[in-house]
C-alpha cells in the first residue's frame, strides 16, 4: 500500500513524462477500439445486407421443411402466432412467406423459379423490398400481380404489363397454373437475387397454391444480430418442437465462412496492431527508464532496495497503464457513438467497387460493450507484459554506473 | 574506538587484458568524529576507495569493517540496508532526486527508515534550516544553485542519522562562495555535533578544512597526516 502510495506520487511529481506515457498507450486503447468496432460494424453491416435483403435473422419453418422443401411442409398461420413472435424482446418485425418452385413462362420462353407469396407492406418493412423497384410499382395488398427480378424478366423478355404463367405444385397434390401481371423489376444488389423469382400478395399465392392460411416461413428480423441465440431460445420455450428454428448463420453458411475466414486475416492484422501500439508503449516506458537511471541509482545508493523500488516502477507503469486504458474508454465511447451513427461513406471509385459487389460502400462501426472491453483487455495484457522490463532493468541497475550517468 | 577499519583492502578490475589494480592494498581506520580528506591525482583510486568504504562496490581482497560489521561479506538487501542505516552520501553531482522538492529530498531516506511523517517533516526542516535553505524547502533541484543542491546533498545526508558521511569531491562543481559556505556548514556539524566527514576531493580549500589528510597514490597510502 505504501508503496502504491509512493508510485501514484511519483507519477504526478513528473506530470510531462507522466502525460506523454499515459497518452501514448491511450491512443494505442482508442486505436485498438476503433479497429474492433469498425470490424464489428463491417460485419454488422455485411450480416444486416443478407438478412435485411431477404432472409431474416432467424427463420420459422416446419421441421420437414429444411429437409424437403415441399409446400406440403408449411405452417398453419394460427390467430396470433406472428403476434406472439413479435412480443419477444429484441424481434423487430416478422412476416410471412408462402413459396414454392414454380415454372415461370412468359411467350415461349420458360424459367425454373421461386414464386414468393409475401404481405407487401410487411416485406417490405423487413427487408425493404419496394427500395429494389427500378421500373412499375411495388406490390399492393390483395394485388394481383406480380414482381419479377430483373435477370429472369431478361431472359422471359418480359416488360411491365406482360403476363407471366406460373405452373407449380400446389398444396396436397393441387396442380396451379394461372396468369400473372406484371407490375414491377426487381433490381437486386446480388445476382443470386436477380435470378431468384417473382413476388407477388402471399394471399394471391395462398389461392394459387391452394394453401389457406399456409406458410413455409416466417422471416423474423432482431435488432442486433447478437441476440439471434436469446431469440432462439425464447421461440423453443413458446413452441416447443412444433418448428424449425433457423439462424442466418444457417440460412447463409456462405456468409459465415466469409466472416470466419476474414476473421482469421484479421487476427494478423490485429496481432501487427498490437505490436506497433506494445512497441510504441514500450519505446515511452524504456525513454523513461534512461532518463530516470540515475535517479534510481541514487535511490538505490542511499538504501532504497531494489526489490521495492522495482514494485514502486512497477506500480507506476501498471498506474499509468490504468488511467490510460480509463482514458481511451472514457473518450471513444462518445467517438464510436459518434461514428455509428454517422458511418464514413465510401465515394469514389473504391464507393463504385463496392457496389458493384452488392456491399453498400460504406464504413460501419459498432458499439458493443464487447468491443471496448475486449480491445481494453488487451492493451492493458500488453501494458502488464512490458511493465516487466522497468522491473528487470531495476534489479539489474549497476548502482556505481547509474550515479555516474 | 575506530568506526571503520579498513584492512589491506584491494579493488582489481579484469575487465581489459591487464589487470587494473585501482586499489592496492589499503589499511586505515577512522575514529569517530573525523574530518578527513582522501586525496591524489585522478585515477589514483580514491573514488573507488570512497565508493568500497559506503557499500557501493565490493572488495576483490581485504575487509571493511563499520562499527563491528564486516561490510566486506554483505551482499545484496542486507547492504542496502546497512548503507540505508549507518552511512550518509555526498556526491559531485549533488544527485538529488529531479522531481522531489528540498524537503521531499530529505524526507526521502528517513521514509525508507520507516519513520513517521510528523517526524520525517520535522527533521527535514530542521536540517534544511541548518544548512541555510530553511526558506528554500519547497523549491524542486532545477530551481537550486549548485552551491544550494549541495546543501540539500548534505541535509539529506545527514537525515538518517548515519555513522559518518562520504563525500565524493563535494566542491568540485561549485564556485568559491558556495564551497566556502558548504565547508563551514559541514566543519560546524563537525565540531557541533561530533559528525564523521570522510571526503575525496583535489580542491586545496577543502584540504585546508580538514583536519586529516589522506594522499592517495596508484591505488595506495602514501601519506597520513593529522593536524
Amino acid at each position: 500500500m505504501k508503496d502504491l502510495k509512493m508510485a501514484w506520487r511519483n507519477l504526478w511529481r513528473n506530470k510531462r513524462r507522466t502525460l506523454i506515457t499515459v497518452m501514448s498507450i491511450f491512443f494505442g486503447v482508442l486505436l485498438s477500439i476503433v479497429m474492433g468496432s469498425m470490424q464489428e460494424g463491417i460485419y454488422g453491416s455485411m450480416i444486416d445486407n443478407v438478412v435485411k435483403t431477404y432472409s431474416g435473422h432467424i427463420q420459422i419453418q416446419h421441421p420437414d421443411y429444411e429437409e424437403n422443401k415441399n409446400i406440403n411442409n408449411t405452417i398453419f398461420e394460427s390467430d396470433g402466432l406472428i403476434d406472439s413472435v413479435l412480443s419477444i424482446d429484441h424481434v423487430t418485425a416478422a412476416v410471412p412467406r408462402l413459396k414454392n418452385f414454380a415454372l415461370i413462362s412468359s411467350g415461349e420462353k420458360t424459367r425454373i423459379g421461386m414464386a414468393i407469396g409475401i404481405s407487401p407492406a410487411k416485406e417490405n418493412n423487413l427487408t425493404g423490398l419496394k427500395k429494389w423497384v427500378k421500373e412499375g410499382s411495388y406490390l399492393e395488398n390483395g394485388d394481383r400481380g406480380i414482381l419479377i427480378a430483373k435477370n429472369l424478366a431478361k431472359h422471359l423478355q418480359a416488360e411491365i404489363g406482360d403476363t407471366i404463367i406460373l405452373i407449380s405444385q400446389g398444396y396436397h397434390g393441387a396442380n396451379p397454373a394461372d396468369l400473372f401481371p406484371v407490375r414491377g423489376i426487381l433490381d437486386f444488389p446480388t445476382p443470386e437475387l436477380n435470378s431468384l423469382g417473382v413476388y407477388m400478395d402471399i394471399e394471391t399465392a395462398r389461392q394459387f397454391f391452394y394453401a389457406p392460411k399456409m406458410m413455409t416461413e416466417i422471416a423474423v428480423l432482431a435488432d442486433d444480430y447478437e441476440e439471434v441465440p436469446a431469440i432462439e431460445r425464447k421461440l423453443e420455450e413458446m413452441f416447443d418442437s412444433r418448428y424449425n428454428y433457423l439462424s442466418w448463420q444457417e440460412l447463409s453458411p456462405e456468409l459465415v465462412q466469409f466472416i470466419e475466414s476474414d476473421k482469421g486475416s484479421g487476427v494478423i492484422m490485429k496481432a501487427i496492431l498490437y505490436l506497433v501500439i506494445g512497441f510504441g508503449i514500450l519505446g515511452t516506458i524504456m525513454m523513461m527508464m534512461a532518463e530516470r537511471r540515475r535517479e534510481m541509482g541514487v535511490m538505490v545508493a542511499v538504501g532504497m532496495q531494489k526489490i521495492r523500488l522495482s514494485k514502486v516502477i512497477w506500480f507506476e507503469t501498471v498506474l499509468m497503464g490504468i488511467i490510460a486504458v480509463a482514458l481511451g474508454f472514457i473518450i471513444s465511447i462518445p467517438l464510436i457513438a459518434y461514428l455509428t451513427a454517422n458511418p464514413i461513406p465510401i465515394t469514389g471509385e473504391y464507393g463504385e467497387a463496392y457496389a458493384q459487389f452488392g456491399m453498400e460502400p460504406v464504413i460501419y462501426f459498432k458499439m458493443a460493450f464487447s468491443v471496448f472491453y475486449q480491445q481494453a483487455l488487451i492493451v492493458f495484457a500488453i501494458i502488464l507484459a512490458i511493465s516487466i522490463y522497468p522491473y528487470r532493468v531495476v534489479r539489474k541497475l549497476n548502482t556505481i554506473e547509474a550515479i555516474r550517468g | 574506538m575506530a568506526i571503520i577499519d579498513v584492512k589491506n583492502v584491494k579493488k582489481i578490475y579484469n575487465d581489459s587484458e591487464v589487470a587494473v589494480h585501482a586499489v592496492n592494498g589499503i589499511d586505515l581506520s577512522f575514529e569517530q568524529g573525523e574530518f578527513a580528506a582522501i586525496v591524489g591525482p585522478s585515477g589514483s583510486g580514491k573514488t573507488t576507495f570512497l565508493n568500497m568504504l559506503g557499500g557501493l562496490d565490493n572488495t576483490t581482497e581485504g575487509e571493511i569493517v563499520i562499527d563491528g560489521v564486516n561490510v566486506s561479506n554483505l551482499k545484496g538487501s542486507k547492504l542496502i540496508n546497512f548503507r540505508l542505516m549507518n552511512i550518509g552520501f555526498v556526491f559531485q553531482a549533488y544527485n538529488l532526486i529531479p522531481v522531489l522538492t528540498a524537503k521531499e529530498n530529505v524526507e526521502f531516506i528517513m521514509e525508507l527508515q520507516g519513520k513517521s511523517k510528523t517526524e520525517r517533516d520535522k527533521r527535514a526542516k530542521e536540517l534544511l534550516s541548518a544548512v541555510g535553505l530553511g526558506e528554500r524547502i519547497n523549491n524542486r533541484p532545477n530551481k537550486l544553485s549548485g552551491g544550494q543542491q549541495q546543501r540539500v546533498a548534505v541535509a539529506r545526508a545527514l537525515a538518517p542519522k548515519p555513522k559518518f558521511i562520504l563525500a565524493d569531491e563535494p566542491t568540485a562543481n561549485l564556485d568559491s562562495k558556495s564551497t566556502e559556505n558548504l565547508l563551514d556548514i559541514m566543519e560546524k556539524l563537525n565540531k557541533e555535533e561530533n559528525i564523521t566527514f570522510i571526503f575525496s576531493t583535489h580542491d586545496s580549500r577543502v584540504v585546508n578544512k580538514a583536519r586529516r589528510v589522506i594522499t592517495v597514490e596508484d591505488g595506495k597510502v602514501i601519506s597520513d597526516v593529522r593536524k
